[in-house]
């Protein structure tokens, strides 16, 4: 394990922290908010352990795959640790676990809060919620490789193991060409997201802020009643935007190119869509007594479809009052998530549609036992190495889950807000049902649920692995 | 820049590791193994593609449409030259093959003007080139040639009893009477670029820049002897081992091979009349003390077993005073047999790999920059690069002492309209010039850049 590079690492992340929270300290001047201070500090703070940091000069620059893993999870949690400094130091969240709930839940984007009113936030305050929504999407170590060339040369794994789905590949050659592109067709989207909110008459500060929410599929809102508020028009951008930032980048990559036909192929973004269209009019249908004419039902269901599946976390309205049905579509959705390589979490429609390729290879196999079959995506062969990792992962992701729920259990909520407040935490969504529902919050859970929750956050966005090699004593011998 | 690699083997491998770290290159591989693309996507800045690199609808999703540069080094000449042709047709790039075959060696100039390929590398002719290159200057360890063959880098290692251990750099030239210039040190794993003050040691070696004259002159006032050898002994018989014979009999030079196999023996005897071949087992001390070892001015090594080479080379080098080379196929263990004593090892996969990144830089640096020729010295840390110096340079007329350059850059050669200048501070560049630089710092397309 080279320590000093993946500190040497963690450094840098926490610099680029101080240079985030720049930021909210600009808007807080804007709003003549005493809360500058906060952020100010915050920043120096940030500023000198990073300096400190990287003062480690590593003897090497070669990163390795469990280094790369390492440093990435360490600069996660450093940056929400530091992160939740500005909560606690303008005394909105006092309570430090509080705030550092808060925090994971924004840098992982799930939007999950423990505030039971956000409308009395400093602006500056509810910026920075969605801001960590916006840069946890795309990843931290995403934008920093995009900035400097960091290790030898290569960061591919740091890119891997921040960048969502079970295979991850580049754009083009160059890792920091890759994350510049990604970064780049990113920040188009949220500008004009934001373009069109402004124009269905949003004040800047609720068109950016929701524009953040969306494009990181995190779901931070600054009203109580999230979305409910607002005309269908901002309603229904809203639900376009987040299937937008719930498909593959690598999509509109080849879109950029012009390579059309390519885009199309992607059997991932097929079943995507498909999931969307048939949950939405499933929902619909059985919701359509609940509302005036069968244009809303439409409209909320599709909102809700989206807001789930990209596990953006979103609401128009209560859901937790719909019909079982539509309830249980939704929790499905849930553990769905979006396209590999989108900011959304879950655990990828690709992944699901290769263990279901698996399950039909293998009743073929029983079926003829001589037969050989070899599963395909996009007309290719997947790979060994990639069945295996995908069901590694889904062994492990569903003990995690288990275990959660067992230690989330201790506080006596009942079934369903306990198994949907895991599933919310670990599939970065945010709202569950019943006491977790979109308008309540996880307030009343005890300390230690809301750490297993943070676990939860972070295990979902980072793809398990590169949280559990923390444990593994194997990472840490020399 | 892009470029497309065809084949991961051990060059393509170096190749995709050398070019993958500069700025401007980008790399996309081919191989037919999943594993050994993905070792190099994990390992360097590169893409990868699984597919057979001859097919055209594997080369264009590696991009031949946007390719600026293919190169085909897969194990099979075929494949190789089948590649470049249709890469030719699919895009409009530059195509390099590694062509091997002894039948087609007497093609290569077919290849180039009716197939249209930019370079044909034989990694077997290529280090035969180079180990005849090294016979004939026996006491350096490696040879690089600038200016059209007017300047010369020369690296050797400081022996025990050497005048110039513990002299100081800037006094070489007035206490031997000499024309030369110290371009870099190499102690152990660091490299330097020493200025006046350095002080060398023994064990160190010295790059030296000088006129082949000048070269030859310096190395008789340090002792060490500088004729070219008059015979050779080879073991193994190789294509590699003919090549060199070849070139080295037209030079004049007596070879002598020793090979196990009748049969190859035999067609060697065809193809060499002039060579003595010896059809026995040259690991063997008594046949090799028999064909007069101790008496060699040189020996080379070229079985096709590494380990063979290099306890031969060392039992040969125990034995006689001439000039030991060894061939050795793996480069992963270059470090561990530099820490050996031996004189010079040839590794014809890193050789082919090296030939094959001029040729790409140069390539890329035709597009916006002046570098003539470009050679990998120092163990690969540093560069030499030759430039051509035009009428509004900003380095032209002004006297070296009063440049500002960058650290670890060296002015360590001009050429003036045939005229080696070995630079002192007081001379200046002029417009028309050649100046060879050589420096640690990667990456340097124009004069400017070694400007501070």
């Amino acid at each position: 394990m080279n320590y000093r590079l993946v500190i040497n690492v963690l450094g840098l992340a926490l610099i680029l922290e101080a240079a985030f929270m720049i930021l909210p300290a600009i808007c807080a001047v804007c709003f003549a908010e005493t809360e500058v201070w906060a952020f100010v500090i915050c920043s120096l703070i940030c500023l000198a352990a990073g300096l400190l940091l990287k003062c480690i000069a590593p003897k090497h620059r070669r990163l390795y795959a469990k280094e790369g893993l390492a440093a990435v999870s360490l600069s996660w949690i450093f940056m929400s640790i530091f992160g939740a400094f500005p909560f606690v130091i303008s005394g909105a969240i006092p309570n430090f676990i509080d705030a550092f709930f808060e925090t994971v839940s924004g840098f992982t984007t799930t939007g999950a809060t423990i505030l039971t009113d956000v409308e009395v936030l400093p602006k500056s305050i509810a910026f920075w919620r969605s801001f960590t929504h916006w840069i946890g999407g795309m990843g931290v170590l995403v934008f920093l490789v995009s900035l400097l060339r960091l290790s030898g040369g290569n960061n591919l794994y740091l890119l891997k193991a921040e960048s969502t789905g079970p295979s991850v590949g580049k754009l083009v050659p160059k890792v920091q060409s890759t994350a510049k592109i990604l970064y780049a067709i990113y920040t188009f989207l949220t500008v004009l997201q934001t373009v069109l909110l402004l124009a269905g008459g949003m004040s800047f500060f609720e068109a950016i802020t929701t524009a953040m929410g969306t494009a990181g599929t995190g779901g931070f809102g600054i009203k109580n009643d999230s979305l409910a508020g607002y005309s269908s028009y901002i309603q229904n951008v809203v639900t376009v935007f987040m299937l937008i930032f719930g498909v593959d980048f690598s999509v509109y990559y080849l879109l950029l190119l012009r390579k059309f036909s390519a885009a199309v192929r992607s059997e991932e973004l097929r079943w995507y869509l498909g999931i969307v269209v048939v949950s939405t009019v499933l929902i619909c249908l059985n919701i359509t007594d609940m509302f005036d004419n069968a244009f809303q039902a439409f409209k909320h269901s599709a909102f809700q479809v989206a807001s789930i599946i990209t596990t953006t976390g979103f609401a128009t309205t209560d859901f937790d009052l719909w019909p079982q049905f539509s309830k249980t579509i939704l929790v499905v959705l849930m553990f769905v998530g979006a396209c590999a390589g989108s900011t959304g979490g879950g655990m990828k429609v690709s992944r699901i549609l290769i263990a279901f390729k698996t399950i039909v290879k293998e009743l073929k196999i029983t079926a003829h036992p001589k037969s050989t079959h070899k599963i395909t995506m996009n007309g290719r062969i997947v790979e060994h190495e990639t069945i295996r990792s995908i069901n590694v992962y889904m062994i492990a992701y569903f003990a995690i889950f288990g275990l959660s729920l067992l230690v989330v259990s201790l506080d006596n909520f009942n079934f369903t807000s306990n198994f949907t407040a895991v599933a919310a935490t670990i599939n970065n969504i945010g709202p569950g049902l019943d006491a977790v529902g979109p308008v309540q919050n996880f307030s009343q859970y005890s300390m230690l649920s809301k750490l297993v929750f943070t676990f939860n956050m972070l295990v979902g966005r980072l793809e398990v692995f590169p949280m559990l090699i923390l444990f593994s004593p194997y990472t840490w011998k020399k | 820049m892009n470029t497309i690699i065809i084949g991961c083997g051990k060059v393509g491998q170096k190749l995709a590791e050398k070019l993958s770290q500069e700025e401007n290159q980008n790399i996309t591989v081919v191989d037919l193994r999943y594993n050994v693309v993905q070792d190099i996507i994990n390992q360097y800045d590169a893409m990868g593609v699984v597919g057979n690199g001859a097919s055209f609808e594997v080369l264009l999703e590696a991009g031949i449409e946007t390719a600026d540069i293919l190169i085909a080094v897969t194990g099979s000449d075929e494949v190789n030259l089948l590649t470049c042709l249709i890469a030719k047709k699919a895009g409009n790039c530059q195509t390099i093959a590694r062509v091997r075959k002894p039948e087609y060696s007497r093609e290569l100039h077919l290849f180039k003007e009716d197939l249209g390929l930019a370079m044909v590398i034989n990694p077997e002719l290529t280090a035969a080139n180079e180990i005849a290159r090294s016979l004939r200057f026996p006491s350096a360890i490696q040879i690089d040639t600038f200016a059209k063959g007017k300047v010369e880098i020369l690296k050797f290692k400081v022996t025990d009893n050497s005048v110039l251990d513990n002299m100081q750099v800037s006094k070489i030239n007035s206490k031997l009477n000499t024309d030369i210039l110290v371009c870099g040190v190499e102690r152990g794993d660091q490299v330097f670029i020493p200025d006046g003050n350095f002080v060398i040691e023994k064990g160190d070696l010295v790059s030296i820049v000088a006129a082949p004259l000048n070269g030859s002159e310096f190395f008789r006032k340090i002792g060490v002897k500088t004729n070219r050898v008059k015979d050779t002994i080879i073991v193994g018989g190789g294509a590699t081992s003919y090549y060199l014979a070849d070139k080295l009999i037209h030079r004049g030079i007596k070879v002598k091979i020793i090979e196990k196999d009748e049969h190859r023996c035999e067609e060697l005897c065809q193809m060499l009349p002039k060579a003595t071949i010896i059809n026995a087992d040259g690991t063997e001390n008594a046949v090799l003390l028999e064909e007069g070892l101790e008496n060699a001015e040189s020996f080379v090594t070229l079985t096709g077993i590494d380990e063979e080479n290099i306890m031969l080379s060392l039992f040969a080098k125990s034995r006689m005073n001439g000039k030991v080379i060894a061939k050795v196929n793996r480069v992963s263990y270059d470090d561990v047999i530099a820490s050996l004593d031996l004189d010079t090892v040839i590794y014809p996969k890193d050789i082919t790999a090296e030939y094959i990144v001029r040729f790409v830089r140069a390539k890329q640096n035709t597009i916006d920059c002046n570098i003539e020729t470009m050679h990998l010295i120092l163990d690969d840390k540093a560069e030499a690069l030759e430039f051509s110096i035009n009428e509004n340079s900003p380095v032209s007329g002004i006297p070296l002492v009063d440049l500002s350059l960058k650290s670890n850059v060296l002015i360590a050669c001009i050429s003036r309209q045939g005229r080696v200048i070995i630079p002192r501070g007081n001379d200046a560049i002029r417009p028309g010039d050649a100046v060879i630089v050589v420096t640690t710092n990667k990456g340097f397309k124009d004069i400017n850049d070694i400007l501070q």
